[in-house]
């Protein structure tokens, strides 16, 4: 590359791209400079001079303007007579510098006995012990004594609740400001802010309610000490006793990587997820997780989680063994005359796969899809969504997003925080459509207007320049960002139909980066799409009436099918379960191994974490049960065979494979285990990075205008807000007084 | 060579029956455990107890600092949060788990040396026995001291601003001494 800077650190050369900071030139060849305030994806700020390093750049001559060489030809290089900040300054050609010098060491010695002064150090009850980049670096680089006094320490309060999600211990604080900058720069929720100065100063919070802020959790991740914990992990376990396991979040399409921190908890005497970590994933959630992903898992333990089979015996659901319950629903359903299963888009890829499998092997089954799920546009927004190597991180100048009818920052957390950058630090053009304020809103080069419902109607007849094709064809990418809210599902494809118009008449097909990216309701409602839409399935269920239903994941609707026999796969005794006929005990996601399709296509892997709730199974095993006992010679003994029969018959899905999942590659800045002071307590990514597969835009018919909506009556869809009630949420202590 | 051998297997006999004669003759060593008791060195590590501070509040803060240095793996420990209003040790954190499974338990007093309050310590005065495995794991209740005489158990009800460090200087407590 052309612009790439030449240094040496310490002796060793380094080319690096201009603009890089010295601390990440060195980072990049493992040469770890010690830093508090600085973070890879924040702004540099220099404030804890943790990271002073000798400086110097080739000496030139003032007369000649030449590069000064010595007597043997190596160029001489003029030292800065001071230390100087690796955070804020960026390589230059020719530049030395050195980080293992004395006058380096002391000035880190003398910088953590400084931070140390009124230090609490009570690592012993601190939450971040154990991965506490204070507490690292002190060991690693720091006097190991100190010359102030013990007595003249500073108390300061250390139980302030900034919101009811995060608590701050101002003692611990060094005022690095990292958390600050996240909510400034990143978030964009100004709620946190310095008062005071010099020894008094501190973090307070200026919203009301305090730390009023989606994304609260991440600052405690990214905090270099144990100064913001979360209400929900405080005091809950050391960080080394916790087990990890990779996992996805199923509450939205982003499908953010997880680590779910577990361990065993002895008022119910089995594991429990102690905490919910990012899993650092540049390509989805980078290092970062919204705090419903990371606060809602409580109802993975739940004690109305249910434990066995129920069956209903004169009018009443009686527990009863799998067995009988397998016998009776396999009997029933050899007898049906009609057979539908209901598929809700949070269950697994393999779920679904497998039950669509039996349920179409009778002459007389079909699949339906929850009626939350909207299936009548998820077939676009496959075909003619984004590229196989879409990258978020690469939308910048030249690119025009357009967020149709869609509240990212409500529906989608991540792809918030990540579009407005695009925006924001990047330069991409920002178009919002939509019959209300959003917080995108604020970033848009051009706003639109239209009533609500009417967004196919508005995309359909707008006028506006900034949309127009000949704008649309300019541009390098072209984004659409749509949702369904208050549309119904004819005007809901309609608005897909004339985005794909759109992206077609401007030529922006077949680009990486260009394409529709659907503001799904759940995990998986691509992946649950994918794998029923090529089998017989008759769309949303409706009111039509089967003979026999089985419903799966599919939460509590009042348009379920009315079904003479009804089975319901729950984790909870749900409105939809008190009526059913068999309830089979579920598995949710952290206890069973299987995959997601985010809202991108991108299929990740989730894995084992906890061992199961009494005798709950999980629902792939059910069906198969259910299958063998009709006939079926199955042998699935894992969700990963079952996926490789998915493969083999859901076209999109070919050429996948859990190992072909479970691959990571190196990502840039690195964070987790070793590299905490660095990029924060977030993990690693050890449990594969997934693979987006490939679209197909290949036919598109013309774009339909839907019915024209004329009483507010026939407003459908969801306002869908991300602490908006369900059974999942609900069960989440601490989420208590966010839930709308 | 064979009728050799033969007669010094047959000598063993009577050398057996003598040191038998001897023995009978001899002080026994055994003693007659438990009535009977051997002197215990005084820094003998035998049970552990969890310590109090003199105003009955509890020495351990749940750090679990003694799991992680247990190379049985012996301890568990589980944390909580105090309050003014129901405090069990100084300080933020108090252990609402504390269990030692005395069965893996090697008596190598190394929790002792990582605990940062001296809470828990072996001492020489008691021997864990037990009839089940379940009867071997010891509870928070079975280890921790009553509280000294005229003090209240835990949890105690204390003024704030009294008691929010969980380490050393103390002056509450350094006061009542
Ligand atoms: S609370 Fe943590 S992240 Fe925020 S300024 Fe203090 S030390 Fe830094
Ligand atoms: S943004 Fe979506 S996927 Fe990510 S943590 Fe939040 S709810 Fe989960
Ligand atoms: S004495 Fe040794 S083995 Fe026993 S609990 Fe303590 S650290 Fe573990
Ligand atoms: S006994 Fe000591 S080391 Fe163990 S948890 Fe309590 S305070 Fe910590
Ligand atoms: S001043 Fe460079 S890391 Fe803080």
């Amino acid at each position: 590359m052309a612009d790439l800077v030449n240094l040496t650190i310490d002796g060793k050369a380094v080319a690096v791209p201009k603009g890089t900071l010295i601390v990440d030139a060195a980072k990049t060849i493992q040469n770890d400079i010690p830093v508090f305030c600085y973070h890879p994806k924040l702004k540099p700020v220099g404030m804890c001079r943790m990271c002073l390093v000798e400086i110097g750049t080739p000496k030139m001559d003032p007369a000649t303007r030449q590069v000064v060489k010595d007597d043997k030809g190596v160029v001489v290089i003029a030292w800065q007579p001071k230390l100087n900040t690796a955070c804020t300054t960026p390589v230059s050609e020719g530049m030395a510098v050195r980080t293992q010098t004395t006058v380096v060491s002391d000035a880190r010695e003398d910088v953590l006995e400084f931070l140390l002064t009124s230090h609490p150090l009570d690592c012993p009850i601190c939450d971040k012990g154990g991965e506490c980049p204070l507490q690292n670096l002190t060991l690693e680089h720091g006097p190991g004594n100190s010359r102030f006094e013990y007595e003249n320490k500073q108390h300061n309060a250390k139980h302030v609740p900034l919101g009811d999600l995060i608590y701050l211990d101002r003692e611990r604080c060094i005022q690095c400001s990292r958390c600050i900058r996240f909510q400034d720069d990143i978030a964009d929720d100004h709620v946190l802010q310095f008062h005071e100065r010099g020894r008094h100063m501190e973090i307070i919070t200026l919203s009301e309610p305090g730390f009023d802020s989606y994304f609260s959790g991440n600052t405690s991740d990214i905090c270099p000490v144990g100064a913001l914990t979360t209400a929900d992990f405080r005091f809950k376990a050391r960080p080394w006793e916790l087990g990890s396991s990779p996992s996805v979040c199923n509450h939205c399409a982003v499908g953010c990587n997880t680590t779910l921190n577990t361990r065993l908890d002895t008022k119910t005497g089995i594991n429990e997820i102690k905490r919910v970590m990012p899993r650092q994933n540049e390509q989805v959630n980078e290092i970062w997780l919204c705090d419903k992903g990371r606060f809602v898992h409580h109802y993975t333990r739940a004690g109305d989680r249910l434990q066995k089979p129920l069956i209903r015996q004169n009018g009443q659901l009686v527990e009863t063994t799998w067995e009988r319950a397998l016998d009776l629903v396999s009997s029933k359903l050899l007898g049906a005359s009609s057979v539908a299963a209901v598929i809700g888009d949070r269950i697994a890829n393999e779920d679904a796969h497998l039950l669509t499998k039996l349920v179409n092997s009778n002459a007389k089954g079909e699949t339906r899809l929850s009626p939350a799920l909207p299936a009548s546009y998820a077939d676009l927004a496959r075909d003619y969504g984004v590229g196989v190597g879409f990258d978020m991180k690469q939308l910048g100048k030249g690119d025009v997003i357009v967020v149709v009818n869609g509240d990212v920052e409500e529906q989608a957390p991540v792809w918030f925080l990540r579009l407005r950058q695009a925006v924001v630090d990047r330069g991409a053009k920002l178009i919002v459509s939509n019959h209300r304020g959003t917080k995108l809103h604020r970033y848009a080069a051009h706003i639109a207007r239209y009533e609500q419902g009417m967004a196919a109607q508005w995309a359909a007849q707008t006028d506006d320049a900034a949309l127009s094709t000949e704008e649309l064809t300019k541009a390098r990418n072209v984004l659409f960002v749509f949702g369904d809210e208050k549309l119904d599902a004819v005007s809901a494809r309609g608005l897909a139909q004339i985005l794909v118009g759109k992206l077609v008449a401007a030529g922006q097909i077949g680009k990486p980066n260009s394409g529709l990216l659907p503001l799904y309701p759940h995990g998986n409602t691509q992946g649950v799409f994918d794998i029923v839409a090529g089998t017989r399935h008759s769309g949303n269920p409706g009111v039509l009436s089967v003979d026999v239903a089985w419903l799966v994941g599919v939460g509590d609707t009042s348009d379920a099918p009315k079904a003479r026999f009804s089975v319901v796969s729950e984790l909870f005794m749900t409105a939809l379960a008190s009526v059913a006929d068999v309830v089979l005990p579920a598995l949710s996601f952290a206890e069973r191994e299987g995959t997601y399709t985010s809202g991108d296509r991108r299929v990740q892997r989730f894995y084992r974490a906890l061992p199961a709730v009494g005798q709950a199974k999980p629902d792939w095993w059910a069906v198969q049960e259910v299958a063998r006992r009709m006939g079926f010679v199955w042998n699935f003994a894992s969700p990963a065979q079952i996926f490789t029969d998915l493969a083999a018959n859901v076209s999109y899905y070919s050429g996948l494979g859990y190992e072909v999942l479970a691959k990571t590659e190196s990502q840039w800045p690195p964070v987790g285990r070793d590299d905490l002071y660095y990029g924060g307590t977030g993990y690693e990514n050890d449990g594969g990075i997934g693979v987006r597969y490939a679209s197909n835009p290949s036919v598109i018919s013309a774009p339909t205008l839907p019915k024209m909506i004329t009483s507010m009556s026939d407003l459908k869809g969801p306002a869908r807000k991300l602490y908006q009630t369900g059974e999942l949420i609900k069960r989440s202590d601490v989420m208590q007084t966010h839930i709308e | 060579m064979a009728e050799a051998s033969a007669i010094s297997k047959l000598m063993r006999i009577p050398v057996g029956f003598a040191t038998v004669l001897k023995t009978l003759l001899k002080k026994p060593v055994t003693v007659q455990y438990p009535d009977e008791q051997r002197p215990m060195s005084a820094r003998f590590r035998g049970r552990h107890h969890l310590k109090r501070y003199e105003n009955g509040l509890e020495r351990c803060i749940g750090c679990a600092l003694c799991a992680a240095a247990c190379p049985a793996d012996a301890i568990y420990v589980e944390a909580s949060e105090n309050t003014n209003e129901q405090r069990f040790s100084p300080g933020e954190r108090y252990s609402k788990t504390y269990e030692i499974n005395m069965l893996r338990c090697i008596f190598c007093g190394y929790c002792e040396d990582a605990c940062p309050t001296n809470a828990i310590v072996l001492e020489p005065i008691e021997f864990p026995t037990g009839y089940t495995r379940e009867g071997m794991i010891y509870t928070k209740q079975m280890l921790l001291e009553v509280p000294p005489t005229g003090t209240p158990a835990t949890p105690q009800v204390t003024q704030p601003g009294t008691f929010d460090r969980p380490i050393i200087p103390f002056p509450a407590i350094d006061s009542s001494v």
